[in-house]
Formats: structure tokens, C-alpha cells, sequence
């Protein structure tokens, strides 16, 4: 932890106001750090807000959606107190996002050489023609022969179509790449080559990397730091080989048991019983305690605080407080 | 751009051999290019002008003559011959049915975007305005309209003020339709996309909203230049039009004023009728047949797949229960 970090998001709360008129609370003071050339994993459980983390600080959450609080801190300025207009002129050449699912999110109607141009022109990066020549360049990075940039996305392979994501979110040399579970709906070679063009990618650019994913062992291979997010909040944060080694809140604990292991001795998988809270009816207290075999009296009431465990290991649970605290 | 140009080519190419299969398409191309054609080339279509008047040797005026062959289709109460008038009529009926339709089909365009696309208070305001034009009665308001405009003196051509009138009340029906359409791709992740690399308003409306509702503007406009010509000829029917430029509309009010009815003179009435049915049940076949094909709703698509995948329930569950219902019967 030497260098100043890239980005420090810092109390992020962001709500959705659904159509009769309760308020879902997506995000609870989010905290975490990403460091320049740094790999951050974000996991947890679907709906735990982990793409909502990554659409707060680009600020493209849906117009339902607000954010509430907190700070995002991008080389020291404060993205939520941009100007519409700076922040868009910010978007993609210091952070660009991988989507989810690439299919969706290449227009049908438009060529992919066009769509990737279309992110240079732009932010007026460089004219017409160099565009061009640079588009054959970021496709020929991701391994897409120059041949194939006026074909359409459908007729582009699953593999091809999120490689071409990829090429796009590299057109303006961004800072900080997001990677919204880049390898959802992909088998599982394809899911590989992916993840290693990723780090090719990010050793070659130098790039730091947010990476949104349900896949513990992905997160074991490539990230360097882990971020765990349970209904909204950050339960555990850490260095990966810290948390995967020491796990301290129960529900990474539990996640960790929930993922097969090769060397353990074949057997019925360990599940996390009941499902994870509601994000407009969640429960006082901390918020996995309702599904935690360790919970007790206080976390039914009181809301845990992130506790600092040393080698910038972070957890939120009432058990480590009190450890803690008897040191 | 070469391959651009090379890939618009075999675009059209394609959608030139799936209309040719299509009969009705066909036929509407056809009644409204006949119409166009006519109104272009009307002087070369009649050796008369509109408003000149045929004599017999004698010199007399040659009034309610049936079809002869100097007048294919007769001549008028003044001695006109019916078929001059007619294709000199097609270029006032098509002009200021195309202009109006045209002037909706903007107009239309324009609220349905705004509204689809920026939602909230915008949508909520500019969809109010539309619906109190769509529980107004057309042809009242029109008249009203019409006649008021025209009391005001303004010294501009009748016709001018029925193309404003005709084009500023008709967009509501494409408003709403286009309305809806960007409502559903606005949400598409491209466009999340879109605005992820930094794209304003008006760059996502350009490159990615309207080239997917371009082909249903396109249909949408030739149904609406139908509704406009039809109107027109209503209006000019009930004597709205400019007599000193006869559109179908103004021949069928002269027809009735000068009791073309009543002299037996079908001649004079019934050509000017045809010719607004021709052209626009033309527009109506042709741009039925345009939104089947261009609508990607109507046309066969890939989210066809997925529909029957949830409208027919799984196989064996039905199968056993018809079974049952069989041998209850028996």
C-alpha cells in the first residue's frame, strides 16, 4: 500500500425509490480502495449491489435510483460533485465498464468497428481515419482480425462479441476498468481466455481493474484485493491471500465453505440457508445476522462497524469488536 | 465508405425481393406511383388546360357532354373536360396531402422521442397535449379551425392553411405509437452503453434511437399521407378548398353545387371519388404492407424463439391432462 490509491470510494449509499414510493436502500456506506494497476474482486450474492457499487460511481444508475451519500474520489476529485457535462467527458477515457452480458450491449444495427470509434470520436480523441486505423489496433489486441469490424454483432461469436467490449473499454485509455461479471452467459474455455486477455491486458496497459463476479476461484486467480458485499454493505475487505486464508466474517466464511475445493475430500457442498434480505425490508442490526449461525442478541439490534484487522484487512461483525476490543 | 455503400445496396437489394413477393405491397405501390406519375406529368397526360372551356363548331360550350373521345371523361357544367381536371386535381390532392402528412409525421416523431426518451414531467406534459387532441372530434375542430383562419385575411392560398391545419392536428396517433417504441429501446443496454462512454442526449437520440424507429416512422408516414389526402378531400368537399385550384376534393363540391347529380352526369362525380379511393387505399396497402415488414414486432425475429417459449407450456403437462379430460368424457 504504497502508492496513493486511484480511487477511493468512501460512505457510498445510493437508494431506489420504487413505483410505490418505498425506498430501497441498494448501497450502505461503501467503502473500499483500488490502487493504480490494482485488481479489486467484488463478490457476493445476486442483488447484493454490486453492480449498483460500480453504476454509483460511473453515475449511471437508472433514474429511479439516487445516490444518498458518501464520496467517490477518482485521483483525488470528488466524481459526485461533477458537472453533468465533466462527468461525461470523464466517463470511458478514465473509466470504462465491461457490461454484463456483451450481447445486449452492442447496438444490432451498428458494426462493431463503428461502436468502438464511436466511444473515440467522441472525446474528439483523433480524427476520422487515425479512428479507424486505431479501431484495427484494439481489435487486433484482443485477438479480432481487422477483417471482421464492419460485421455486425450477430455475427460475432459470445466469446468475440465480449472481446470486442473489452477492445472498446481500452478505445480511450482509460485509468480504471470496470468488469461487470465479464464472463456470465460464456462457457467455460471462452470464460478463460477471457479472464487471461483481461490480465494480459491490464499487465500490458498497466491498468487497475474492478472485477464483479459470483466466481470465488476467479477472484483467487486474479484479483489482489477483495471486496465481500452482503445486502448492500461491505462485509469483509481485504487483501485476497489475507481473506481467503483468514476469513473473519461469518458470511465470507461461510461463502468460502460454499465453494468446492479440489483438495477436500468429495462430499455434500455446505449452503448458506435463506435467501439474501430484501433491499426495502431489511433487517435491523446487521444484515446477514438473520442467515448467520454465529449471530446472537446485539446482532439482531445493532448494525456492526467495519473493524480494522491490520494488512488493511477490514470486516464488519459484532464478534470481531469484541475480540478486538479484548486485545 | 465503399463498403458502406456496397452493404445499403444489398440492404435494399433484400428488402426490394421480399416486397416483390408481396402482392398487396405491390399493388399499393403501384395505385399511389400511378397517382404521383399522373400529377407530375399532367400536362403531357392531356392536350387541355383545367380551365379551358370546349365548344362545339358552333361555337357553344360544350356543358355535361358525356365521355367522348375529346373528353375521355366528359365535360363539367362550364364545358371542362372531367380528365384534365382530374390529373391537374392529383397534384393539388397529392401535394397538400403529402405536405400535411409529412408536417404530422415530424411533428409526431419529435413528441414521441422527446417523451419516450426523457420521461418525467416532459413526457407527462407533452402526452397530455396529445390526448386532449385525440378526444377532440377531428372534422369540427377543422372546419372551425378553417373557417376562422380564413376570416383572419391573412392573403395566404387556402391551401396552405388546410396543409398547417391537416399537419399540426394528425400527429397524435404517430406520437404515441413512436412514444412507446423508444420507451422499450431506450432501456436496451446499448444505450446504457452509449451513455457509459460518454455520449450526450442527442447523440444517443442520432445514433442509437432513431435508426431503430426509422422504419416505423417510415410506415407510419405513408398510412399517414392516406389519412391527410382523405381529409383534404373532405374539407375541400365542403367547400374549404381554393376553387382556383381545383384539388379531387373541390371537384366533387362543384359536381354537387352544379347538380352534376341530377343532370345524370356520373362523368363529373364519379372520377374525382375513384381517384381519392385509388390513392388512398394505395398508401393504406402500401404502408400496411411496409410496417409488417419493417416493424421488427410484426416481422419474424429473434425474440420470436423466446415468445413460444413462453406462451406454450411444457410439453408431457398438457398432453396428460387432455388425457384425462379424454377418458372423463368417455
Amino acid at each position: 500500500m504504497t502508492s496513493l490509491p486511484l480511487l477511493r470510494v468512501r460512505n457510498l449509499s445510493s437508494e431506489f425509490v420504487t413505483t410505490d414510493g418505498t425506498v430501497a436502500r441498494a448501497l450502505d456506506d461503501v467503502s473500499f480502495d483500488v490502487h493504480p494497476g490494482q485488481t479489486v474482486g467484488l463478490v457476493g450474492e445476486s442483488g447484493c449491489g454490486k453492480t449498483t457499487t460500480l453504476l454509483s460511481i460511473m453515475r449511471l444508475l437508472p433514474v429511479s435510483a439516487r445516490i444518498t451519500s458518501g464520496q467517490v474520489l477518482f485521483n483525488g476529485t470528488d466524481l459526485l460533485g461533477l458537472s453533468e457535462a465533466d462527468m461525461r467527458r470523464c466517463r470511458w477515457k478514465e473509466l470504462a465498464i465491461v457490461f454484463q452480458g456483451a450481447m445486449n450491449a452492442l447496438n444490432p444495427v451498428m458494426t462493431v468497428g463503428e461502436q468502438i470509434r464511436e466511444a473515440i470520436l467522441l472525446h474528439d480523441l483523433m480524427d476520422s481515419s487515425h479512428a479507424t486505423r486505431r479501431v484495427d489496433e484494439l481489435l487486433d489486441m484482443v485477438g479480432i482480425a481487422a477483417s471482421r469490424r464492419d460485421q455486425y454483432p450477430h455475427q460475432y461469436s459470445g466469446g468475440m462479441r465480449q472481446r470486442a467490449m473489452i477492445a472498446m473499454a481500452l478505445a480511450c485509455q482509460p485509468s480504471l476498468l470496470f468488469a461487470d461479471e465479464p464472463t456470465t452467459a460464456l462457457d467455460v474455455m471462452v470464460q478463460a481466455q477471457i479472464l487471461e486477455l483481461l490480465q494480459k491486458i491490464q499487465k500490458l496497459l498497466g491498468l487497475a481493474v474492478v472485477l464483479v463476479t459470483h466466481d470465488l476461484g476467479v477472484v483467487a486467480e486474479v484479483c489482489d484485493a477483495v471486496v465481500v458485499m452482503y445486502g448492500g454493505k461491505v462485509a469483509e475487505n481485504g487483501p485476497v491471500d489475507e481473506v481467503y486464508n483468514h476469513p473473519r466474517h461469518p458470511y465470507t466464511q461461510r461463502l468460502l465453505e460454499a465453494f468446492p475445493d479440489l483438495n477436500r475430500p468429495a462430499g455434500s457442498l455446505a449452503t448458506i440457508p435463506g435467501t439474501p434480505p430484501r433491499l426495502n425490508a431489511l433487517p435491523p442490526g446487521c444484515r446477514f445476522a438473520p442467515r448467520c449461525h454465529k449471530a446472537f442478541d446485539r446482532c439482531h439490534i445493532e448494525a456492526p462497524v467495519e473493524t480494522g484487522l491490520g494488512r488493511g484487512h477490514t470486516a464488519a461483525c459484532h464478534l470481531l469488536e469484541k475480540t478486538e476490543a479484548a486485545k | 465508405m465503399n463498403p458502406r455503400w456496397t452493404l445499403l445496396k444489398r440492404n435494399l437489394l433484400d428488402f426490394w425481393q421480399t416486397f416483390r413477393r408481396n402482392r398487396m405491397g405491390l399493388v399499393g405501390a403501384f395505385l399511389v406511383l400511378t397517382a404521383v406519375l399522373a400529377a407530375v406529368f399532367a400536362p403531357l397526360l392531356s392536350p387541355y388546360t383545367p380551365t379551358e372551356t370546349m365548344r362545339d363548331a358552333g361555337g357553344r360550350a360544350l356543358t355535361f357532354a358525356p365521355p367522348s373521345v375529346h373528353a375521355p371523361l366528359g365535360t363539367d357544367d362550364a364545358g371542362r373536360d372531367v380528365w384534365t381536371q382530374l390529373v391537374y386535381g392529383a397534384r393539388i390532392s397529392l401535394t397538400v396531402g403529402f405536405l400535411a402528412g409529412f408536417i404530422a409525421m415530424f411533428i409526431g416523431s419529435l413528441f414521441g422521442i422527446t417523451a419516450g426518451y426523457f420521461g418525467g414531467w416532459v413526457d407527462n406534459l407533452l402526452m397530455r397535449i396529445t390526448d386532449v387532441l385525440l378526444v377532440i372530434p377531428d372534422l369540427p375542430l377543422i372546419l372551425v379551425l378553417v373557417a376562422t383562419v380564413r376570416q383572419l385575411d391573412l392573403k395566404v392560398s387556402p391551401l396552405v392553411i388546410l396543409v398547417l391545419v391537416i399537419g399540426l392536428l394528425y400527429w397524435t396517433s404517430t406520437a404515441r405509437l413512436i412514444r412507446s417504441q423508444v420507451l422499450s429501446i431506450k432501456e436496451r443496454q446499448y444505450v446504457y452503453r452509449a451513455r457509459a462512454i460518454g455520449a450526450g442526449n442527442w447523440h444517443i437520440v442520432r445514433r442509437h434511437i432513431l435508426p431503430q424507429i426509422m422504419p416505423l416512422i417510415v410506415a407510419n408516414t405513408v398510412l399517414i399521407l392516406s389519412t391527410a389526402i382523405l381529409i383534404e378531400s373532405g374539407l375541400a368537399f365542403l367547400g374549404l378548398g381554393d376553387p382556383t385550384q381545383p384539388s379531387w376534393g373541390t371537384m366533387l363540391n362543384f359536381a354537387f353545387d352544379r347538380n352534376a347529380v341530377t343532370n345524370g352526369a356520373w362523368w363529373f362525380y364519379l372520377p374525382p371519388g375513384l381517384a381519392i379511393i385509388w390513392a388512398t387505399l394505395g398508401c393504406v396497402l402500401l404502408g400496411n404492407v411496409l410496417e409488417e415488414m419493417l416493424n421488427p414486432r410484426l416481422a419474424s425475429h429473434h425474440l420470436e424463439g423466446e415468445q413460444s417459449i413462453v406462451t406454450h407450456p411444457p410439453a408431457p403437462f398438457p398432453a396428460r391432462e387432455g388425457g384425462v379430460a379424454k377418458s372423463d368424457g368417455g
